[in-house]
């Protein structure tokens, strides 16, 4: 069951600037009583959508397929309708200060890439995106890096194996069914 | 080598490691409810892939379910729980399903059945899954893709996370109890404080907890961030399990305290971080914002934004226009339209016990809207044979049936728009008791206090004595 690879993401970015933004907010509870993990798209923040400066929704993000954000991004709730709500809504990359453990490995599993950069380059992105929302930015999986509006790029880590399965479209669970064998011999120590 | 607590469980569960690969982490215990399961078991059906361990996978109805009985009304919620029954039954799991008389909420249910034990591995689609950690388990929650790969191999994939001893000095004061005693250290380590990490509970305060106390302080560590929290296991633990129906019996159960009284850090050990808090300074504690780490003593005022560092201060000032706070204000006095005593982190006997010592022979404040959600089946059975019921329906509360309830909005349990309410839950998150709703979080005393007052109130001075 592969998933398209992720290889080198262009795209335009919308910002929201808030910190510890949980997966409560990024899909509340009460749409989680469906049985599929397709479109939640549209009630992708459903809460904050009434803002009318509600970025997301601004005519100048639409297409955007990178959301840049602030630190422990998808604190809270194990829930996966969190990525799976930001995929339907057409992003691929959410470029934060940091991220919150369980959305960090959901993210990935969904071909949802989380870039953790410090705190000053996130904040040269965002000032460039607010003076030209139409700046593309470019997300480069294989090297590891973020091109900066001045020119020149820089670098964020992410696990190697993550990064292998969203450049890949590897699934976890093959892997882990290779080992099927340890498994039944674990079981029977 | 010395090892901690949690090493010498990771140690013991790790089927592979290949080179700069995760590890294949072997899992005991699998806790499954209605809404982070259906779409796994719908991924096993594409792959045509069985259960893998159905014997060791345990599910039971809680997020969705309603509180007011059966039947459901929500079509959605009634399809949902449909599905998680149809799974099961096509698996072989054992499920807890409405009528059954042991249902609750997983959290409850897992430790009261004595499914949860020492040692073991256990994980649920839910993040509170930490709850476990008390009886010196790993336990953590995952989201669905890695429901679906347990329900397939019995193993996830796991980077090795690191450690944190969060070590509490001294004794608890009387009138403050573990619900204060978690929410005092989220707002010493934030809301994010603990990522990446798994904690250790250590020290006096956490020994003279009792089971169900653990739980609620093990249950919050992930709303620090971490990635688990337990709590090595002692005489305490054995006596809360001894007896429970999936717990060992007789020789087996001679042999699993032998093993368990092994399950503790060693002498030595070296966690990644130690943080040490006096106990003896934790006073009843409520949160003012919106994330369990911004909490502050209940009799202390709202703290002001200026005071706050500058990576806090917008948070902060978002906070109090979301909450409707001004900063300086005392929240003692504050006006609350609803107060939810229940919840995976205090709907146990004791929790409905220490509301119940409150609100006994009192009546609720006019207005305010009350609702006691016991926990589990067993629960609410056993405190309607000690008369609890009884105590919360002539002060005026509803006592509702087992569930996730308000703690989640998801059921038809919630706040209205703008209102106030004292819940003795774990999020205070925009909107999670219900669009627009504003939530203090706080223990079961301090709930109940408020249930009677109609106000944010200092339960110490209400029971008198205690302080």
């Amino acid at each position: 069951m592969k998933k398209p690879p992720f290889t080198t993401l262009v795209s335009r970015a919308v910002v929201l600037p808030a910190d510890d933004v949980d997966t409560d907010q990024i899909i509340p509870a009460r749409f989680l009583k469906g049985t599929q993990k397709t479109g939640l798209g549209q009630v992708l923040f459903a809460d904050w959508r009434s803002r009318p400066d509600f970025p997301l929704l601004q005519p100048s993000a639409a297409g955007a397929k990178i959301l840049v954000t602030g630190n422990n991004f998808g604190c809270g709730s194990s829930r996966e309708h969190a990525p799976w709500a930001l995929v339907d809504f057409g992003f691929r990359a959410v470029i934060a200060r940091s991220f919150a453990d369980i959305f960090k490995g959901n993210a990935t599993k969904n071909g949802l890439l989380p870039v953790a950069l410090p705190e000053a380059a996130c904040v040269r992105l965002e000032l460039a995106i607010k003076a030209n929302p139409a700046l593309e930015l470019t997300v480069d999986l294989d090297k590891e890096r973020v091109s900066l509006p001045e020119g020149g790029w820089i670098s964020f880590s992410i696990d190697p194996f993550a990064k292998h399965c969203l450049a890949s479209g590897l699934d976890e669970l093959g892997y882990i069914l290779g080992f099927a064998d340890r498994i039944k011999a674990y079981e029977q120590r | 080598m010395p090892r901690t607590l949690f090493d010498k469980i990771w140690d013991a569960h790790v089927v592979a490691e290949e080179a700069g690969r995760p590890a294949v982490l072997y899992i005991d215990l699998h806790l499954v409810h209605e809404v982070t399961s259906p779409q796994a078991f719908a991924g096993l059906a594409e792959r045509g892939l069985e259960v893998h361990r159905p014997d060791r996978t345990v599910a039971t109805m809680d997020h969705s379910i309603p509180t007011n009985g059966l039947p459901i009304a929500d079509d959605a919620a009634r399809t949902q729980l449909r599905t998680l029954a149809e799974n099961c039954a096509k698996h072989g799991i054992t499920l807890y399903d409405a009528e059954s008389t042991n249902r609750g909420i997983v959290h409850v249910i897992g430790p009261e059945l004595g499914y949860t034990q020492p040692g073991m591995t256990v994980v649920c689609g839910d993040s509170h899954t930490s709850t476990h950690g008390a009886f010196g388990a790993l336990a953590f929650g995952i989201g669905t893709s890695e429901v679906e790969h347990v329900l397939a191999s019995q193993c996830l994939l796991q980077r090795k996370p690191k450690t944190l001893e969060v070590r509490f000095e001294g004794a608890l004061r009387e009138g403050v109890s573990a619900k204060d005693l978690v929410l005092a250290m989220c707002a010493e380590l934030g809301v994010g404080g603990a990522t990446g990490h798994v904690i250790e509970y250590t020290g006096p305060a956490i020994r003279a907890l009792d089971m169900e106390g653990r739980m609620t302080v093990c249950n919050m560590s992930i709303e620090a961030g971490a990635r688990a929290g337990m709590i090595a296991p002692d005489e305490t633990t054995f006596a809360y399990l001894r007896g429970r129906p999936h717990a060992p019996k007789g020789a087996a159960w001679n042999a699993a305290i032998e093993r368990w009284r092994d399950l503790r850090t060693d002498e030595g050990a070296q966690f990644d971080r130690t943080v040490i808090i006096d106990a003896t300074r934790i006073a009843p504690m409520i949160t003012f914002g919106t994330n369990p780490g911004m909490g502050i003593p209940v009799t202390a005022r709202v703290p002001s934004p200026d005071d706050a560092g500058p990576g806090e201060r917008a948070a902060l000032a978002k906070a109090l226009l979301y909450m409707g706070l001004t900063a300086g204000e005392p929240l003692l006095g504050k006006k609350v339209d609803v107060v939810f005593i229940g919840s995976c982190t205090n709907a146990r006997i004791s929790d409905m016990r220490a509301a119940a010592a409150v609100m006994r022979g009192k009546k609720v404040a006019p207005g305010v809207r009350v609702l006691v959600v016991p926990g589990s089946q067993d629960v609410k059975r056993a405190a309607e044979a000690e008369g609890l019921h009884e105590v919360f329906r002539d002060a005026g509360a509803e006592w509702r049936e087992p569930g996730c309830s308000m703690c989640i909005a998801m059921n038809g349990d919630m706040i209205e728009p703008g209102q106030y309410a004292v819940s003795t839950s774990n999020r205070n998150f925009e909107g999670r008791q219900g669009k627009g709703g504003r939530t203090f979080l706080a223990s079961p005393e301090t709930a109940a206090a408020a249930a009677i007052t109609g106000k944010v109130t200092d339960a110490r001075t209400l029971v008198g004595g205690a302080s």
